[in-house]
């Protein structure tokens, strides 16, 4: 493997990866405040056809980001009235999410384009465009630094860099503010919070707010960037692979982000090279592909260190009378 | 609740003798969708054509999984349409379950070949044959001597389109190199064009200039990726060159329309047996329209129409993938 594969393959890891980063940093918000989101996968699928399908008809892919935000905020509306104000059962209704979020934009796109489920493809300023780095051009020549910045840093799509800005926000917010420290304890025991003045409710609804934005930035980028239009499942079971990462990060921003790299190389590895020859072994590309679950269920398993989620996840919290 | 009941007897005596009475063809679509702008959109368009040609109207249903195939086969028999036409090799399962408790409902099965019953008319295409016309044209067309195959979900079908079009290349280049890929192997690799795209940049970064995608939606990444990065892509089964026009080479027909089409006007008195669809039968071959006329030469024409000539005539002889399960002209 020569220089320049190894930085295709991390260019390919960067842009594989930031879907999964925005889902698990949303699930990482959502999950630290006690509200389990399987929904990751719905609202992403939404926001993307919202994104695509605003971009299409207005021509401003900020106007479709806007939307993308919008709708997957509805769903996580949705998922909080269910879960938070009427005490449902959270799994329950983040599964309800996808199946509403994979029928329902098909449904819409029929209607609206009458291409079969699909949006028309984006032209010109309906897709986020590559940004490129300062003086990229001119480091390009520069052995080793040089395609590092100008071809693996330089050239995504501004929600890539997004993304990247989103792991030390969030770590900032969750342990280094007031907000931050009552939302982790509203995930561990929200009574506490709530003997100390604190709502939980609104506490929650936060998060789960914070939660669907992420989710809708994340759908926005898989239709408006990485593609140019929505196609039916177009997020192809990447909401749940972000939920693998979260648990293989174990509810930490940071190892979020390392989670998520680990993921889209593997994907990215797999994506470039079909079956891999270890000296006499091959190792074929389902087993790539089946990597990120089977890492997470050692995880789970408590081989590598245990994981524990937020205490009181799962649990809708009624006050004592 | 009785009230409830007779109403939904009544309606479904209603349905049944309507049924019987005007035997409407059906048309299950597999679980790629109708509008695939592939396959399933393919044998809608056939349907279509009939519907408008003889102002009749047939029934339809888009399976949503697996547990609908035989289910779905069953109520449309029941209710007395007649044929009933199936789309994909899935279908074979189900189809040799259903079919003979209807004896007198003839089945048409899209890619199936190798059932064993009186009623039902199977079809085959020789997609190794067009893929191999388009694989000439893609060796032709390349620069860099290097093109690339993007398949969808990695089954026997796919891989005979796969080997089909490597072929073709050896044919016209036999130095050239095939970089092939599947997008991967349940059925969400139909639907994923974000992963499409990012083999076709994977491709492009080791060479490719030319994809072919047969991927159903995953195409729809490929060939956008392709556009985008200003190289050529070749759509399959429908007729994509439309998509990106001046950026798609030529699309890999597969005239599914045209078997759907003509079970359609046989009607009920379909034929049964298996048929094979080649480039004789016109059942395959290769797309030319004003969107890609600029980006095939006389010569490149010329050499395909030639091969296609010998082909027909036994003297290029394609090998399947099917004949002894490799290919060879390419490893996947």
């Amino acid at each position: 493997m020569s220089f320049i594969d190894l930085i295709q393959i991390l260019d390919s890891t960067i842009r594989l990866s930031t879907p999964l980063l925005l889902a698990c940093l949303a699930g990482l918000f959502s999950e630290r405040a006690g509200i389990f989101d399987i929904g990751l996968e719905g609202k992403m699928l939404m926001a993307a056809f919202f994104s695509a399908a605003v971009a299409a008809m207005t021509g401003s892919v900020w106007l479709g980001l806007l939307a993308g935000i919008a709708s997957s905020l509805a769903l996580s509306a949705l998922h909080g009235l269910a879960s938070i104000s009427f005490r449902g059962n959270q799994l329950i209704s983040g599964v309800a999410i996808n199946f509403l979020a994979a029928g329902i934009t098909v449904l819409i796109a029929q209607d609206w384009f009458q291409q079969g489920g699909r949006t028309p493809s984006l032209m010109g300023g309906g897709r986020f465009t590559p940004v490129t780095l300062p003086f990229a051009d001119a480091l390009a020549g520069v052995p080793i630094l040089g395609p590092i910045y100008a071809e693996l840093l330089s050239g995504h799509s501004v929600l890539v860099y997004f993304a990247f800005l989103a792991v030390p926000a969030t770590w900032f917010v969750l342990f280094r503010t007031r907000f931050g420290l009552r939302l982790r304890a509203v995930g561990e025991n929200p009574a506490a919070v709530d003997t100390a003045g604190v709502s939980v409710v609104r506490l929650r609804y936060a998060a789960v707010m914070i939660c669907g934005v992420l989710c809708g930035v994340a759908g926005a980028y898989l239709a408006t960037a990485l593609q140019a239009g929505f196609v039916k499942d177009m997020t192809a079971g990447r909401g749940f692979i972000a939920l693998a990462a979260l648990i293989f990060a174990k509810w930490r921003p940071w190892h979020a982000l390392y989670a998520c790299l680990l993921f889209g190389l593997l994907q990215a590895v797999a994506l470039r090279y079909q079956n891999i020859d270890l000296g006499g072994v091959v190792i074929p590309v389902q087993a790539m592909d089946a990597l990120p679950y089977i890492l997470t269920v050692i995880i789970l398993a408590g081989f590598v260190g245990k994981a524990i989620p937020p205490k009181a996840g799962g649990e809708p919290y009624v006050k004592e009378r | 609740m009785t009230y409830v009941t007779k109403l939904m007897g009544a309606a479904a005596a209603l349905a049944l003798s309507a049924g019987a009475a005007l035997a409407e063809p059906a048309l299950i679509f597999d679980l790629g969708g109708k509008f695939d702008k592939s396959f399933n959109e393919a044998a809608f368009n056939g349907a279509q054509r009939w519907a408008e040609e003889t102002g009749g109207s047939f029934r339809e249903i888009e399976l949503q999984s697996e547990a609908q195939r035989e289910q779905a086969l069953r109520r449309f028999a029941e209710a007395g349409s007649n044929p009933v036409i199936t789309m994909g090799f899935a279908m074979a399962d189900p189809l040799s379950a259903v079919a003979p408790d209807y004896p007198d409902t003839k089945f048409v099965a899209i890619d199936v070949t190798w059932l064993e019953a009186p009623n039902i008319r199977q079809i085959g295409f020789a997609e190794h044959e067009g893929s191999y016309l388009v694989g000439m044209l893609a060796a032709m067309a390349s620069e860099s001597n290097t093109v690339g195959f993007i398949g969808g979900m990695d089954i026997p079908l796919i891989r005979h389109f796969g080997c089909g079009y490597a072929q073709g290349v050896k044919a016209v280049n036999p130095d050239a190199t095939v970089i092939a890929n599947m997008t991967g192997t349940t059925p969400s690799a139909w639907n994923d064009p974000v992963k499409g795209s990012e083999l076709t940049k994977s491709q492009i970064s080791q060479g490719a200039d030319v994809v072919y995608a047969a991927a159903g939606g995953t195409g729809v990444g490929v060939l956008q990726t392709a556009a985008d990065e200003n190289i050529l892509s070749i759509g399959v089964d429908s007729n994509q060159n439309y998509l990106h026009p001046g950026k798609v080479l030529t699309s890999m027909l597969k005239r599914v329309d045209v078997a759907v089409y003509d079970a359609m006007k046989a009607g009920i008195d379909v034929e049964t047996g298996v048929f094979q669809l080649g480039l004789a039968e016109e059942g395959v071959g290769y797309a030319l329209d004003e969107h890609n006329a600029s980006l095939i030469s006389d010569e490149m024409k010329a050499a395909v129409e030639d091969a296609r000539a010998k082909i027909i005539s036994g003297d290029i002889e394609v090998v399947s993938y099917y004949a002894n399960d490799t290919c060879p002209a390419v490893d996947f």
